[in-house]
C-alpha cells in the first residue's frame, strides 16, 4: 500500500549536477550537520521555512482572536469594566478596566490586518503552500531556496513593525484594516508603522509569489503535465499570480500615504478640507477615492487569496476520503483560472456609496455577479465529488465536508453586497462582517485545520489524536456559527459596524443588540473550543501513533513517493516520475483502491 | 554550437545594439522635439505615448531579447498587461462617472 | 540536492529558473509602476489645471518649472547605460571578461550620473522651498522620480556586486554567472523602459 517511488532505471537527469550544490557552506553533505542556525533558524529548505510560517502564522491568529476577544467584552457589556485583566491594559487604553473608544478602534484595526496578513495568508500560502507544493509536484525545493528564506524574514520582521505599534505613543492604526484618508492620513503614528508593516508584508508575498510561479512552472517532475497536477498545486499557482500583480498597487498606495503623513502631500487630501474647524495646511488636489480604488484593487483579489487554497485543501481531502477522483477536474481547473482573471475587475463593488455613476456601478456589478459562477462551479464539483464516494469520515475530512455548506452560506451572502441597491443599505452594516467572517472563518479556516490533521502525519509521521478532533471540530463549527449568523440579523436591521457601543446608542439598533451578549459568549466558548487543538497539536509531535509514509492511502506525489517526513534535503529517495492524474481512486480492476502518480 | 559561429552570432548582436542606441538617441531627440510644439493635451499625450511605445519596444525586443524570448515569458506579460490596461481605464471611467457628472477626484 | 534548470533551459519552457523569475518580478514592478502611473493620470485628469500653484506663480506647463535640458540628458545616459549593460553580457558570451568589466563599470559609472544630474534637478526646487508638500504636480514628480532612482540604486547595489565580489564565479561556473549577468541586466533595461515612459508624461505633457 504504502508504495515509494522505484525507478531504477532512470538516471534521472535532474541528478546530474549542471550546477553543483549552491550552497558554499557544507550543508548538503550528509557527513557533517549544518549548525542549529542555519538548519532551524536560517533555513533554505521550504519544509522549515514552511513550519516557521506555520507557527508564526499561527501565533499570529490566535493573537488576532485574543483582541477581539476583549472588543467582544466592550460589544456584550458597553461601558463595564473587564474583570480580572481590565486594567493589565493600562490607563491609556482601558481605565479603570472601561475600555476607550480609541482602543476600541486599535483592536478593530489590528484584529482584521493581523488575520488577514500576518494570519491566513501566510498560512494557507506560506505555510501549507511552502511545504506542500515541492513535494506534490516531486521537486526537491523551491525554485529559489534563497529567496524563500528572504520571504519569511521579511514576513517576520512585518509582524514585529504591526505589533510594535501597538506601544507606540496614542497606539496602534485606528482607521480600520482599510485606513482610509482624509482619516487615515491625520492619524496618530500607530498608522505609520501599520504603513511601514505593510510595505514590508507585501515584499514578502512578492517575492513569494515568484517563487511559486517558478517552482510549479519549472520544477514538475517528468510526467507532470498542468492537467495532472493536484488542485491544491493550481489553487496556490493562480492565488500567486493575484499576489504577484495584485498587490503592487497597494504598495503604491501606502507610499503615498507615507508621503502625505511625512511628507506633508496631499495625494488623498482633498482641496478645502476642514477638520475640527481648522483648515488644513496642506495643498490639497488630492483624492481620498484615489485610496479606495487602489487598495481595493489589491483587496478584492486578496479575497480569492484567503479561499483558494482553501479550497485546494478542501478537494485534495474529499477525493482521498471519498476514495474517488475530484468531479470535474477540468471544469475547477478553468474555473479557477477564470475566476483569478475576474477578480481584478470586481473592486468597486466595495465602493458602490461613493457617489460613483450608474454606467461604471452597472460594470461593476455585472463583473461581480459573473465571478459567482466560478465560484458555484467549484463549490458544486466538490458537493458532487461526494456522490457515490465511499466516505471515510476522518478528522480532515469533517473539517472539509463542514467547509463546504459554511462557504455557501458565506458565498450566497455575498450576492446581495454584489449587487448596488442592496448593497446600499448594506454597506458597512455587520451584514458585510457576517459574511466575509462566514467565508474567512468558518470558511477558510476550517479548511486550514483541515489541512493541519491532514498533512501532521506527513510533516512528523503521526497522526493526531482523533477523539480530541472531533472535540476541536464540533465546538469550532457549532461556535462559530454562534458568532456570525447572528451579524446578518443586526446587519439588517441597520446597525453599522466598527460602532465602539455596539449600536446601543441607535433606537434602530435596540430590538437585535441582545445578540452581542450571545454572540461574546460564542466568542469566548470558541476559545475554549480550540484548547483540545493546542493540547492534541503538542502531544502528537513526541506521542501521537506513528503512522506509515502513506496513512491516508493517497495518490499524490507527497505521500506516495516521500516518507513521513520527507528526506531532509531533496524530500524524495528518487525524484519520481509521474504516470497519471492526480485523483486515480478505485480503478476498476486494480487490487488497491487507489493507484499514485508515481507508480508505474 | 561551435566557438567561431557563437561569436559571429554575438558580432552581429552587437551590431544591432549599437543601431538600436541610435536610433533611441534619434527618438528622444524627436521626443523633446514634440514637446516644445506645445500640442494640445490630446494630440500630445498620443505622440508621445506611441513615440515612448516605439523606443520601450526596441529597448524590449532588442536590449531585453524578447522578439526572440519564449511564449512562456509572453504569457506572464500578456496578461500583465491586460491588467494593467485593465486598472488605467477602470480607474479613468470611474473618475469620469460619477453622480452629479463632476470630474472631482 | 540540486535544484534543476538552475543553469541548462527547462525543455518545454526553453527557460532557465531565474530568468522565469526575473520577467516574473518585472511583471510586478510593470504593475508598480502602472498604479503610479494611474495615479498620476487620476490625479492630473481631475485636477482644473496642471501643473497649477506652486511657490505664488501660476504654472500651465510642466517644462516651465522642471529642466527638459537636464531631463534630456538623463534620458541619454540611462539609454547609453543600457547599451553598456547589454554590451557587458554580450562580452561574456564572447568569453571577454576584461571587456565586461569595462562595459559594466561605464554602466554603474552612467548610473551615477543619472542620479548626480537627478540631485542638481531636486536641489534647484529644494533651494526655492518647493518641496513636495507644495502641490500635487511635485508630489507626483518627486514620488514618481523618487522610486525611479530607488530603483536605479538597487540596480547600481546589484552590479556593483557582479563587478566585484560577484565576480569570482566567472571562474569557476562561467555559465551561470553570464545569466546573472543576463538577469541583472533584464532589470536594468526595465528601469530604463521605465524612465523612457516617465520622461515625456511628466516633463513634456
Amino acid at each position: 500500500m504504502a508504495d515509494h517511488a522505484k525507478d531504477p532505471t532512470a538516471q534521472d537527469e535532474h541528478q546530474l549536477a549542471d550546477t553543483p550544490p549552491r550552497h558554499p557552506l557544507p550543508a548538503t553533505h550528509d557527513h557533517h550537520d549544518p549548525s542549529f542556525w542555519r538548519k532551524y533558524i536560517f533555513s533554505t529548505d521550504h519544509k522549515v521555512i514552511g513550519i516557521q510560517y506555520a507557527l508564526t502564522s499561527l501565533l499570529f491568529l490566535f493573537f488576532g482572536f485574543c483582541l477581539v476577544m476583549v472588543m467582544r467584552w466592550q460589544l456584550a457589556f458597553p461601558g463595564e469594566a473587564l474583570p480580572l485583566i481590565g486594567s493589565f491594559f493600562g490607563e491609556s487604553r482601558m481605565p479603570g478596566g472601561v475600555m476607550l473608544p480609541e482602543f476600541y478602534n486599535q483592536l478593530g484595526a489590528m484584529h482584521g490586518t493581523i488575520m488577514v496578513f500576518l494570519g491566513i495568508v501566510p498560512l494557507a500560502v506560506g505555510a501549507f503552500g511552502n511545504y506542500v507544493v515541492p513535494l506534490q509536484i516531486g521537486a526537491p525545493d523551491m525554485a529559489f531556496p534563497k529567496l524563500n528564506m528572504a520571504s519569511y524574514w521579511v514576513y517576520f520582521l512585518g509582524g514585529v513593525v504591526m505589533l510594535s505599534s501597538f506601544f507606540v505613543p496614542a497606539g496602534a492604526a485606528k482607521a480600520g484594516w482599510t485606513s482610509y484618508p482624509p482619516l487615515a492620513n491625520i492619524e496618530t503614528m500607530g498608522q505609520t508603522m501599520w504603513l511601514l508593516g505593510m510595505v514590508f508584508l507585501i515584499t514578502s508575498s512578492l517575492l513569494g509569489a515568484v517563487n511559486f510561479l517558478t517552482t510549479i512552472i519549472q520544477l514538475r517532475a517528468d510526467g507532470l503535465s498542468f492537467m495532472r497536477l493536484p488542485f491544491f498545486v493550481w489553487a496556490q499557482f493562480v492565488t500567486s499570480f493575484l499576489l504577484l500583480l495584485a498587490f503592487p498597487p497597494l504598495e503604491v498606495a501606502a507610499i503615498f500615504q507615507l508621503m502625505d503623513r511625512l511628507a506633508d502631500t496631499s495625494f488623498f487630501m482633498p482641496s478645502g478640507l476642514v477638520i475640527s474647524g481648522e483648515a488644513l495646511d496642506v495643498s490639497g488636489g488630492g483624492s481620498p477615492l484615489l485610496w479606495q480604488h487602489l487598495f481595493w484593487f489589491l483587496a478584492h483579489p486578496e479575497v480569492y487569496v484567503l479561499i483558494l487554497p482553501a479550497m485546494g485543501i478542501v478537494a485534495e481531502i474529499i477525493a482521498n476520503n471519498t476514495r474517488k477522483p475530484l468531479w470535474g477536474y477540468r471544469a475547477v481547473v478553468y474555473s479557477t483560472i477564470f475566476l483569478g482573471f475576474m477578480s481584478f475587475i470586481v473592486w468597486a463593488h466595495h465602493m458602490f456609496i461613493t457617489g460613483m455613476g450608474t454606467s461604471i456601478s452597472t460594470f461593476f456589478q455585472i463583473t461581480t455577479m459573473i465571478i459567482s459562477v466560478p465560484s458555484v462551479v467549484i463549490l458544486s464539483a466538490l458537493f458532487l465529488s461526494l456522490w457515490g464516494g465511499s466516505i471515510r469520515f476522518t478528522t480532515p475530512m469533517l473539517f472539509a465536508l463542514a467547509f463546504l455548506p459554511m462557504f455557501g452560506i458565506g458565498g450566497l451572502t455575498g450576492l446581495p453586497l454584489g449587487l448596488a441597491p442592496t448593497d446600499i443599505p448594506l454597506h458597512d452594516t455587520y451584514y458585510v462582517i457576517g459574511h466575509f467572517h462566514y467565508v474567512v472563518a468558518p470558511g477558510t479556516i476550517m479548511a486550514l485545520f483541515a489541512g493541519i490533521y491532514y498533512w501532521f502525519p506527513k510533516i512528523t509521521g503521526r497522526k493526531m489524536n482523533d477523539r480530541l478532533g472531533r472535540v476541536h471540530f464540533w465546538g469550532s463549527l457549532i461556535f462559530m456559527n454562534g458568532i456570525f449568523f447572528p451579524m446578518f440579523i443586526q446587519g439588517l436591521a441597520g446597525v453599522s459596524r466598527r460602532l465602539y457601543d455596539g449600536g446601543s446608542i441607535y433606537e434602530l439598533a435596540a430590538p437585535v443588540l441582545h445578540y452581542n451578549e450571545f454572540m461574546s459568549m460564542c466568542a469566548w466558548l470558541l476559545a475554549i473550543a480550540q484548547i483540545p487543538f493546542f493540547i492534541n497539536f503538542i502531544m502528537s509531535i513526541k506521542k501521537g501513533e506513528k503512522v506509515s509514509d502513506n496513512v491516508w492511502e493517497a495518490t499524490t506525489l507527497e505521500w506516495a513517493a516521500a516518507p513521513s517526513p520527507p528526506v531532509a534535503h531533496g524530500n524524495f529517495e528518487t525524484i519520481p516520475r509521474v504516470y497519471r492524474g492526480p485523483y486515480e481512486y478505485s480503478v476498476p480492476d486494480h487490487d488497491t483502491d487507489f493507484l499514485p502518480q508515481n507508480q508505474p | 554550437m561551435s566557438e567561431s559561429t557563437h561569436a559571429e552570432d554575438i558580432q552581429a548582436h552587437v551590431k544591432v545594439y549599437i543601431k538600436v542606441f541610435g536610433a533611441l538617441a534619434i527618438l528622444t531627440v524627436v521626443t523633446v522635439g514634440v514637446g516644445y510644439l506645445h500640442l494640445p493635451i490630446w494630440p500630445a499625450l498620443i505622440v508621445a505615448l506611441l513615440i515612448a511605445s516605439v523606443k520601450g519596444g526596441l529597448v524590449g525586443g532588442f536590449f531585453m531579447h524578447l522578439s526572440s524570448e519564449k511564449k512562456v515569458i509572453f504569457y506572464v506579460l500578456l496578461v500583465t498587461a491586460t491588467f494593467l490596461l485593465a486598472m488605467f481605464v477602470i480607474f479613468i471611467s470611474a473618475l469620469h462617472d460619477q453622480v452629479g457628472g463632476h470630474l472631482v477626484p | 540536492m540540486d535544484i534543476p534548470y538552475t543553469v541548462s533551459v527547462r525543455p518545454d519552457t526553453g527557460v532557465y529558473n531565474a530568468k522565469l523569475g526575473i520577467w516574473l518580478f518585472i511583471a510586478s514592478e510593470v504593475m508598480l509602476f502602472g498604479g503610479l502611473f494611474s495615479a498620476y493620470v487620476f490625479l492630473r485628469t481631475g485636477a482644473p489645471v496642471w501643473p497649477g500653484m506652486m511657490g505664488g506663480e501660476m504654472y500651465v506647463r510642466a517644462s516651465d518649472i522642471l529642466s527638459v535640458p537636464m531631463a534630456t540628458l538623463n534620458t541619454m545616459v540611462l539609454i547609453a547605460s543600457s547599451v553598456t549593460m547589454v554590451m557587458a553580457w554580450a562580452s561574456l558570451m564572447m568569453d571577454d571578461f576584461g571587456k565586461f568589466r569595462r562595459y559594466m563599470s561605464l554602466t554603474i559609472l552612467l548610473s551615477f550620473v543619472f542620479l548626480i544630474v537627478k540631485g542638481f534637478e531636486y536641489n534647484a526646487k529644494f533651494s526655492h522651498g518647493l518641496y513636495p508638500s507644495e502641490s500635487t504636480f511635485l508630489a507626483i514628480y518627486f514620488t514618481l522620480t523618487g522610486l525611479h532612482a530607488i530603483h536605479v540604486i538597487g540596480g547600481i547595489i546589484v552590479n556593483s556586486y557582479l563587478l566585484g565580489p560577484g565576480s569570482k564565479l566567472w571562474k569557476t561556473k562561467p555559465k551561470q554567472f553570464t545569466n546573472r549577468i543576463e538577469i541583472a541586466g533584464l532589470y536594468w533595461h526595465f528601469v530604463d523602459l521605465v524612465w523612457i515612459f516617465l520622461f515625456p508624461t511628466i516633463y513634456l505633457l
